[in-house]
């Protein structure tokens, strides 16, 4: 019998030894009787957080892989005793956290190991971390910062294409925020946590979470994910022209890339924010209120010309365009066929969007030849939508001419009635 | 001019037939307005077939052609959007009038003897009407017409025994393909037409035969008569024009559209429903729970409109009363549940589509 005082100075209460004493027991019925993994027939009968990734283990990609306890925290799992845990037996234990990349780099950096157990991943992970932000933290001893398990989970850990998973698409902002969305934790870095906050409101975030598009960015996509590092000024276009490639070399080319790398401007960021990143509109460009033109270019500089030049090819056309889809509408309510209109009209959107493109271009000239494209084709379909619609309302007014002869021919037969049935009756008098 | 009229009487003996139709006689009474609709109906189906025959000219079954040449049609040939307006709105006032027809003669009884035939061969010719309607609908290969004869002919696979059988001779295999246009094509301009004309021939000499029954609560009274020629035939052919005039002022205002064409790759659109006529049944089916009495719910349903159109096809035999002359109470309820219960499901169909 241990006595109260002596489990007071090991600091463990009844319950626990009470609890080991019974793991000990079934592991060892479990272990010899059944020939089970010993970690797994002890671990399950003890409580709380020594007994909890038992059962989480088993929703793992890992378990799921036949990797069993010991293969990640050594040890012996054929030995039913407290023995199996001793460090001649290769038990490691809880990694720490500063130890984490390394323990999980064991497998998952071993090229020889993964080609044979899963070919496809890469081995960088562990590398690449430690050209991020947080590897170079924690290898200046900074144990705050995210390690492995911080975003893949510990025990259960699953792929990122399982919609359950902390980086799967839809979940890597909020996995992210967890603590770059704590004011508290983040205090020490000195760093904004609204990021999560403003990517929410992003048309990012819109079409990810809103149309449950996975092809839309999230913050691995923009930042990376082993290797998270924020992108420096003039690495800004080459991250958005991942996606936004057309735009990028739009850009890459203009005179704005040289203008904005001199004065240090983060590229695409300068014009269109960056967490917070919201739908364009014509009327970015140009030099209304709403413009990002004019933040630089000021009224009577040959920028703020061709600003306002681009601004106003943008808007005639989109103006023109919505006139022609509101009539090519109409005419098809009207029950007229509008195939060749609605042609037209997709081509003249082509020809907005592309013109809308070439604005990173920063060539006036070049916007206005792929809006004169657009022009054309929206007028023409307009042109014919109108003569649609007129041609309903010639049909409508042609009517007259068959229904009159209809009522005509109504009338003279019911005179042609009246006359016979007069005729009969006075007959029959 | 009157010698050129003698030279063709001489040989097609007009004066013959004229003098045969001035003898004949509608019964003139408060109910007469009804005798109209069957002749309206006749109208509709000579529309139908002129209509149908100007299609032909430029209509090519396929499912990469059958929507083009439809578009082709309505925007490209002079009239052709017209000729198909009135093609569509002919078909569905063909089967308003032909519904109309059948509850007045239900109404007045006048499927009493000896009509008991010129009964049947009117509810078959309801029926050749409505599979015209449901064959023709698949034809523009729209999208409506594609999704909304999937449900029609999956309604027809769920019949029990012979259901399955069916659906794949209609569709020519499991789904709605070019296969089924080609049949239901078929059947529309070669299979329907041929049928119908012969049992409409056979409804219209029955009629010739037994003339023109009065309601049965007029059976015992004087009635007074109209001569067919030239009093009733004036009359019809006022109707026939009116018709006509209203055909044409819908095909002009409200022109059918067409839609857009059907991908079988997509999903179904919102407020799928058949032709109107066919709603008052899949309105039922869906309302109907999945399982009565360990039947499948839809399989009862179907059954039971089976059953109901049986019973009023052999209405004649049934109605004992009508056989006596006396008019029926039963029947003239029953008359008025299955109205109430069409209308009231069909305005259920379009007032709440989900």
């Amino acid at each position: 019998m241990i006595r109260r005082s002596y489990r007071k100075s090991l600091g463990v209460g009844l319950r626990e030894i009470l609890a080991v004493s019974v793991a000990v027991a079934v592991c060892t019925w479990g272990s010899a009787v059944l020939g089970e993994d010993s970690c797994v027939t002890c671990h399950a009968a003890l409580p709380d957080a020594l007994g909890a990734p038992v059962e989480a283990e088993k929703a793992g990609v890992h378990a799921a892989a036949g990797i069993t306890c010991a293969d990640c925290h050594g040890g012996d799992p054929t030995d039913e005793g407290p023995t199996a845990m001793e460090p001649e037996k290769g038990f490691v234990g809880k990694p720490s956290h500063a130890g984490t990349p390394k323990f999980c780099g064991r497998c998952h950096s071993n090229r020889a190991y993964m080609r044979q157990r899963k070919p496809e991943l890469s081995t960088d992970q562990e590398d690449t971390y430690y050209t991020s932000v947080h590897g170079k933290r924690l290898r200046q001893g900074d144990e705050r910062v995210a390690v492995c398990t911080s975003c893949h989970g510990i025990h259960g850990i699953l792929p990122v294409s399982n919609a359950k998973s902390p980086v799967y698409p839809l979940n890597v902002a909020r996995t992210c925020a967890r603590c770059h969305a704590d004011p508290a934790y983040m205090a020490p870095y000195k760093i904004p946590t609204n990021q999560f906050a403003q990517y929410q409101q992003s048309v990012h975030a819109e079409i990810l979470f809103g149309r449950r598009d996975l092809s839309a960015p999230t913050c691995n996509d923009c930042h990376g994910n082993h290797g998270a590092y924020p992108p420096g000024a003039t690495s800004v276009a080459a991250v958005c022209g991942q996606c936004h490639a057309v735009n990028m070399d739009l850009f890459v080319a203009s005179p704005h890339k040289k203008a904005f790398d001199q004065l240090g401007l983060p590229e695409c960021v300068t014009c269109h924010g960056n967490h917070s990143i919201q739908r364009t509109s014509d009327e970015m460009a140009g030099t209304s209120g709403v413009a990002v033109c004019i933040t630089c270019h000021t009224e009577g500089s040959t920028g703020y010309k061709g600003a306002a030049e681009i601004g106003k090819t943008l808007s005639e056309l989109a103006s023109l365009l919505s006139e022609a889809k509101q009539q090519v509408s109409l005419a098809e309510r009207a029950g007229m066929e509008t195939l060749d209109a609605r042609y037209l009209l997709q081509e003249a959107n082509e020809a907005l969007v592309q013109s809308r493109n070439l604005v990173h271009s920063s060539d006036p000239e070049q916007v206005k030849k792929a809006a004169a494209e657009g022009q054309k084709k929206a007028a023409t379909a307009l042109e014919d939508a109108t003569t649609a619609i007129e041609e309903v309302s010639k049909r409508k007014r042609m009517l007259a001419i068959p229904l009159s002869l209809i009522g005509l021919l109504i009338l003279l037969l019911y005179l042609k009635l009246r006359q016979i049935e007069g005729a009969q009756r006075g007959l029959a008098s | 001019m009157r010698r050129v009229i003698n030279w063709f009487d001489d040989r097609l003996h007009i004066s013959a037939l004229i003098d045969f139709l001035s003898h004949k006689s509608v019964p003139t009474h408060h109910h007469s307005i009804w005798y109209y609709f069957g002749g309206v109906s006749l109208l509709l189906f000579v529309v139908q077939i002129f209509t149908g025959l100007l299609l032909l000219f430029y209509y090519r079954p396929g499912p990469d052609s059958a929507f083009e040449s439809i578009q082709f049609l309505m925007a490209r040939v002079p009239f052709g959007w017209l000729v198909r307006s009135v093609h569509s709105w002919g078909a569905n006032l063909m089967v308003l009038a032909v519904f109309i027809h059948m509850f007045s003669v239900f109404f007045m009884k006048a499927y009493r003897p000896p009509n008991e035939l010129t009964w049947m061969s009117g509810f078959v010719l309801l029926g050749l009407s409505m599979a015209f309607g449901f064959s023709g609908y698949l034809l523009p290969w729209n999208e409506l017409a594609f999704f909304a004869t999937k449900v029609g002919t999956d309604i027809v696979g769920a019949v029990p025994v012979i259901g399955h059988w069916i659906l794949m001779l209609l569709r020519g295999g499991e789904d709605v393909s070019g296969t089924t246009i080609g049949r239901f094509f078929g059947i529309h301009v070669a299979l329907l037409p041929l049928f119908t004309g012969a049992v409409l021939f056979f409804h219209l000499a029955l009629i010739q035969r037994h003339g023109i029954t009065p309601p049965i609560s007029k059976v015992g009274q004087p009635s007074p008569s109209l001569p067919f020629y030239p009093n009733f035939m004036i009359r019809e052919t006022m109707v026939w024009l009116a018709v006509i005039g209203v055909l044409i002022t819908l095909s002009t205002f409200l022109p059918w559209e067409l839609g857009l064409k059907a991908d079988p790759f997509k999903p179904a659109p919102a407020g799928i429903h058949p032709e109107w006529y066919f709603t008052f049944m899949s309105q039922t089916l869906k309302y109907l729970p999945p399982s009565i009495l360990g039947f499948e719910g839809e399989q009862v349903g179907i059954i039971g409109f089976g059953v109901a159109g049986f019973l009023l096809f052999l209405t004649p035999l049934l109605d004992w009363q009508a056989k006596r002359g006396n008019d029926s109470r039963f029947f003239t309820a029953a008359g008025v549940f299955a109205l109430a219960y069409v209308a009231v499901l069909t305005s259920l169909a379009y007032l709440k589509p989900y």
